[in-house]
């Protein structure tokens, strides 16, 4: 139940940097935080008391894996995760380009 | 005919990524095949709705069967309400791309568009297609990825600042909709929407499942611009190339956000009265809150998007009607009325907007200002922009005989039925302002004097007048889907996949 | 960069390379996979541009030659699972290789082949999003 918590935390800190802070990487790595604490989340639903790694090798009797579906999910998720930075980071850089602050504050010309 | 089935993500996708390899060394490669690609997709459609989908149609990828009744596969599912949606996207889809062979010009990485393009297709056709949660997510994020890149496709200084804002809400509404899949799937051990539907039958309602039906509601309803959390959208719909506009405010907002909420909250989980009145509650907020923001715009496309975030709340107001009456026990031809008039609005919608963003987009094209002050008297110069511009906004006014009348018709006389009086009154006001701020919008534009900058315009290039035409044709077409006999042909299949729950349950 | 990080970048890039594919085609017996082992490809690229500086591996102005690759790599994909649509029972997807002993190097069907096609595709992914960003360039409107 503490594990869950903690991921909780994880995520309030992410949301805390995405909401106060005022420098655009700032944002970006605020938000990949959450991304983590999700992950966190995944693979902690996915324990079985006393399983194993769900691996298959040769000569194995009966054991009780760990449950393999969430992994799986995570990876994909971890793949979805870099393209979405990878985008977020290439738009920060074009916009330091054209406005030549990092700031939110002043970026502000669409109105209304 | 199932086997026809993966062709609707195959070639989109195949399509997208054979763009760059081949289109450096054929000239023109790129604009022959997305308009093939997505003509052959419309006419699949057209042959589905033809022939009558009523059973839902599942197709396991990679052939797996279900072990001890437990099925492991990933499905595709094609029922009445995704083949309806399917005809939207892709004819929407071939329409934009064609008008966009003669937009882009101005732009420098036209290979890149296009393939951007092909995916964002690709994803949205995934997203409607699937019966599995978290194949769900992964399409929903290929096409959300690519209109990031799409929304900032001309590099200036707004598009780019338009395009931060969208990423960073977007990116929290997909971690809300992942955390929501998650919480699902620790209570039932299942990521299959049909098997996830038997497990919470015939399980008590616990605090969990109302939890994570929240959590969806914000999730997707961030992605489909519901207020309170709408705020990306005036700024990522007006910045965006005007093809893409219209692709985004016409379809993407439909198929990620409306038609994921209504698949999972009317076939999946067993819902409340409470969430049904917040969502109607959700819809009614977005169509006042929209309208009223939309008088006082003077860009011309800043003020369609306003008007967007309220003819999406027409729309969830319907739907939501129908779900209000579907749990309380009510009449089920009422409930089955109202969604017909939600999902009709729908279609209606597409059609129209995409029509005003495109007509906007020609106007830009030709005169370069978006202004509202500095336009006026274009109606002679550009005939067939001007005409077709007319008939949109005549149509989601809700002008006779135009198809936005009839929709908005049926949602207000589905609303008397079933003893809602203020939610009629409240469309019927909402109506008559949204006819002020497109007189407005058509005044300015069009007639009144022309001021001296844009004496000498043309009309726009053919690919452009195409679009609008054949756009503008079809407002006027879609008039005749309430009439009796092509009403059982198209809507019954659409209305009673969403209705009869036990219908879904079918592929199993 | 110093002389050190170069001379230990020469010894090391091939050690990274030679690994990361070890990871791609041992990606159904031992956790890894494509997406890893393409990962630590893109690392040994990467390496080699930030050592050594732009000039070296003679970048030029857009970065072409990667993007082709990653195209191809999924292109690959997707032939592949198109394919099964024609051999067989003819379902998208499907294995349709011979699957052999379980724990063998040559097994599992065509799930290797996805490894490898992914493989290809991530390591040009990751190395055209590093060029993207190091190359800055002046877009002008026509």
């Amino acid at each position: 139940m503490i594990t869950y918590l903690l991921c909780f935390v994880l995520f309030l800190v992410g949301l805390f940097g995405v909401l106060t802070k005022r420098n655009i990487i700032k944002i970006v790595i605020g938000l990949m935080i959450m991304e983590l604490s999700l992950f966190l989340f995944f693979a902690l639903i996915g324990y079985v008391d006393s399983g194993v790694a769900p691996i298959i090798v040769k000569n194995m009797g009966k054991v009780k894996f760990v449950d393999p579906l969430p992994q799986a999910i995570v990876l994909t998720a971890i793949v979805i995760g870099l393209a979405t930075n990878a985008m977020l980071m290439a738009i920060a850089i074009r916009l330091y380009k054209k406005y030549n602050t990092f700031d939110i504050r002043k970026i502000n010309s669409l109105k209304g | 005919m199932d086997k026809l089935i993966p062709l609707y993500i195959i070639l989109p996708l195949g399509a997208a990524f054979l763009i760059p390899i081949i289109g450096r060394i054929v000239k023109g490669f790129q604009k022959a095949v997305t308009s093939l690609v997505f003509l052959f997709l419309v006419g699949m459609s057209i042959k589905f709705i033809i022939s009558g989908v009523n059973e839902p149609i599942p197709y396991k990828i990679g052939g797996w069967e279900p072990v001890n009744g437990i099925p492991i596969a990933i499905y595709l599912v094609l029922d009445g309400l995704s083949v309806f949606m399917l005809c939207i996207i892709n004819l929407l889809a071939f329409l934009s791309g064609f008008y966009a062979i003669s937009y882009i010009k101005k732009y420098t990485a036209e290979n890149n568009f296009y393939a951007l393009f092909s995916l964002m297709v690709a994803g949205m056709n995934g997203v409607v297609l699937t019966g599995d949660l978290f194949n769900l997510f992964v399409f929903l994020e290929i096409a959300v990825i690519a209109s990031y890149a799409l929304v900032a496709f001309g590099i200036e200084k707004e598009e780019l600042e338009a395009s931060f804002k969208y990423q960073v809400l977007g990116g929290l509404a997909s971690l809300l909709i992942l955390f929501g899949i998650g919480l699902l799937y620790w209570n039932t051990k299942t990521l299959n929407i049909a098997d996830i539907s038997v497990i919470i039958k015939t399980s008590a309602y616990n605090k969990f499942l109302i939890f994570s039906e929240l959590v969806l509601i914000a999730g997707f309803g961030l992605k489909a611009a519901i207020i309170p959390f709408h705020a990306w959208l005036p700024d990522a719909h007006s910045s965006a190339p005007s093809p893409i506009s219209s692709m985004l405010s016409g379809v993407l907002i439909k198929a990620i956000g409306i038609y994921a909420i209504i698949r999972l909250f009317f076939n999946m989980f067993a819902v409340s009265h409470e969430i049904a009145i917040t969502i109607t509650t959700l819809g009614i907020l977005s169509m006042i809150i929209g309208s009223l923001l939309a008088i006082g715009q003077w860009d011309i496309k800043r003020m369609l998007a306003y008007s967007s975030i309220s003819q999406i709340g027409y729309i969830l107001m319907g739907v939501g009607i129908g779900l209000m009456i579907l749990t309380s026990g009510g009449n089920k031809t009422i409930a089955a009325l109202s969604i017909f008039g939600g999902l009709y609005h729908l279609v209606n919608h597409a059609v129209f907007k995409g029509l005003l963003f495109l007509s906007a987009g020609a106007v830009e094209y030709r005169t370069g200002i978006r202004d509202l002050n500095k336009l006026g008297g274009l109606a002679g110069k550009m005939p067939v922009t001007s005409s077709s511009s007319l008939i949109a906004s005549l149509s989601i006014s809700g002008m006779p005989p135009f198809n936005g009348f009839f929709s908005k018709l049926v949602i207000i006389i589905a609303a008397i039925q079933g003893h809602y009086y203020w939610l009629a009154a409240i469309a019927i006001i909402i109506s008559i302002i949204t006819l002020a701020y497109f007189l407005k919008l058509q005044k300015n534009t069009f007639y009144g004097k022309a001021s001296d900058k844009i004496n000498n315009i043309k009309e726009v290039p053919f690919t452009m007048c195409f679009s609008m035409i054949v756009l503008a044709v079809l407002c006027i077409a879609l008039s005749l889907l309430i009439l009796p006999g092509i009403r059982e042909v198209v809507m019954e299949p659409v209305v009673n996949a969403i209705i009869n729950k036990a219908d879904y349950l079918l592929i199993l | 960069m110093t002389p050190i990080v170069k001379k230990v970048t020469q010894l090391v890039v091939g050690l990274i390379f030679l690994y990361g594919i070890y990871i791609i085609t041992h990606g159904h017996l031992t956790p890894g996979g494509g997406f890893a082992g393409g990962a630590v490809i893109a690392g040994s690229f990467i390496l080699l541009v930030l050592a050594y500086g732009s000039d070296v591996l003679k970048l030029r102005k857009r970065e072409e030659g990667s993007s082709v690759v990653e195209s191809t790599g999924i292109f690959i994909f997707l032939a592949l699972a198109f394919g099964a649509l024609f051999i067989g029972t003819g379902i998208f997807f499907t294995n349709y290789l011979p699957k052999g002993v379980i724990g063998e190097l040559v097994s599992a069907g065509t799930i290797p082949l996805y490894n490898i096609a992914v493989g290809i595709e991530v390591a040009a992914a990751l190395f055209t999003i590093f060029l993207a960003l190091v190359i800055y360039k002046e877009e002008v409107l026509k």
